[in-house]
């Protein structure tokens, strides 16, 4: 592809050597090694990886894509609130849950789909990174990704004066996700976020909400971070609150296991941002996890072609 | 990760200056393994920048850790973050020679077995090793390949 390049660099590494060859009789190559690497380290772009440990920081996106040709199985559960008494086994018996597969098209784009047994609701969305932190050469502090989401809700309309239309049961959410990683130990991200609704509950009602959502991880061991997620809404429907949630990330080898206390019962952009119904102070924390597993659909070229 | 790891190193060269000839590429292939029963925990990387030297048998290659290829990118990230630290250590190299070097003819076409002898760096842990494999010489240009056997314990690798 780009191999006239190449031999115009092997060139260069040609007369290079030659001349060196005059003056000394013999080659040593560590040290054209120790050269060639402090030449190299300020040639190179490092592209910072693992900002956050999976695509999901707790209820919603983060950062991070899932890899090219790499299928996520993701099944989220939030149990019902703390409050809910010793009768109701402090939430453990009820629950919502969603059930999605995320897919990478490219290293760049990923896509997605699930259902949510809360208002029982279809979703789909598509992120694209836009910018990608690096350090050397080419220095980006921070990246940069923009993810849509689309919500169908098929619950049943409850009897209404007005006609409803089958287009008023669809949600939009529109995110602008901008991240750094610090270091190993501390990543953060904010996202400002659109969601439209197609309808609302009241005529005075606007269709646009606008927030902002801020989140971090903060790693305590190799395998285990803690996170955080916080929604400020600038304007929200009347009776509903922000949206805070606080997790551990545990990883193994092909799984990343998230556990977390939430106040959001949705786990849908539109659900957890802007119909989150309870408060932390009163009580209303929901349980929850979520359990990853990837499948590799497409092996990496480089695999594909090697023999062990 | 199992304790071993096992260190591929294959690499065509070709560059050549007066009485010394010096062999290069820029597209070796270093593979892993250190597959368990249950996982399978290997990868590739297809960038590994390495010179030899025919009168001495000197032999260097690098490798950038990030350019590791797994199956799974999640085992990738946890490679480079839990055990190798990349972002710490972000380059593995082999400074040795080929003992055995006299006994390759570089003119003559054939398969020669060589014993190779030098310092590893790996997660910044430098550690002398000895490997065994063989130079194979296709009309004036070879092909070398070997294998190394190491416990990444040795070069303070533990990922917990």
């Amino acid at each position: 592809m780009n191999y006239p390049l190449k031999r115009i660099l092997f060139f260069l590494f040609c007369i290079f050597f030659t001349a060196l060859h005059i003056c000394a009789q013999d080659i040593d190559l560590f040290k054209m090694q120790d050269e060639q690497n402090k030449k190299d380290d300020k040639e190179k772009t490092d592209i910072v990886t693992a900002t956050f440990k999976t695509t999901r920081l707790i209820n919603g996106q983060s950062i991070e894509n899932v890899g090219r040709g790499i299928m996520d199985v993701k099944i989220s559960h939030r149990f019902g609130t703390l409050n809910s008494g010793a009768y109701n086994f402090f939430g453990l018996d009820q629950g919502t849950m969603r059930i999605g597969v995320d897919y990478g098209i490219t290293d760049r784009l990923m896509v997605g789909i699930g259902r949510s047994s809360f208002n029982k609701e279809f979703d789909g969305f598509a992120k694209y990174k836009l910018l990608r932190q690096s350090t050397g050469k080419r220095n980006v502090p921070v990246s940069i990704s923009y993810a849509v989401t689309g919500i169908w809700q098929s619950l049943k309309d409850p009897a209404t004066t007005y006609p409803i239309h089958y287009t008023d049961h669809f949600f939009f959410a529109h995110q602008l996700i901008i991240a750094r990683k610090f270091n190993d130990y501390f990543s953060l991200q904010l996202v400002p976020t659109l969601v439209h609704y197609n309808i609302v509950p009241l005529a005075s009602s606007p269709n646009d909400y606008y927030s902002l959502g801020i989140g971090f991880r903060q790693r305590i061991s190799k395998r285990v971070n803690i996170t955080g997620e916080y929604y400020y809404q600038f304007n929200k429907i009347t009776g509903y609150y922000n949206s805070l949630s606080l997790g551990f990330d545990i990883e193994t080898g092909g799984h990343v296991f998230q556990l977390q206390f939430t106040n959001s019962p949705g786990i849908n952009e539109k659900t957890f941002i802007t119909q989150t119904d309870g408060q932390w102070q009163g009580g209303n924390i929901h349980f929850g996890f979520n359990i990853a597993r990837v499948f590799t659909i497409v092996k990496p070229k480089v695999l594909a072609n090697t023999k062990w | 990760m199992k304790k071993a790891v096992l260190v591929l190193f294959i690499a065509s060269f070709n560059l050549t200056i007066q009485a010394q000839h010096l062999f290069s590429t820029k597209t070796g292939q270093v593979l892993f393994n250190a597959s368990s029963p249950v996982e399978k925990i290997a990868a590739a990387n297809n960038q590994t920048d390495s010179k030899m030297v025919d009168k001495t048998g000197q032999i260097v290659f690098n490798v950038l850790i990030k350019s590791f290829k797994f199956e799974n990118q999640l085992m990738e990230d946890h490679f480079n973050e839990n055990y190798l630290e990349s972002s710490k250590y972000p380059k593995a190299e082999f400074k040795g020679f080929i003992t055995n070097i006299t006994t390759v003819d570089f003119s003559k076409n054939g398969k020669y077995p060589v014993t190779v002898e030098g310092n590893l760096t790996i997660h910044g842990v430098t550690q002398k090793i000895t490997g065994s494999g063989f130079i194979t010489i296709n009309s004036g240009k070879p092909a070398v390949n070997g294998t190394f056997k190491i416990k990444i314990k040795e070069y303070g690798i533990s990922g917990l």
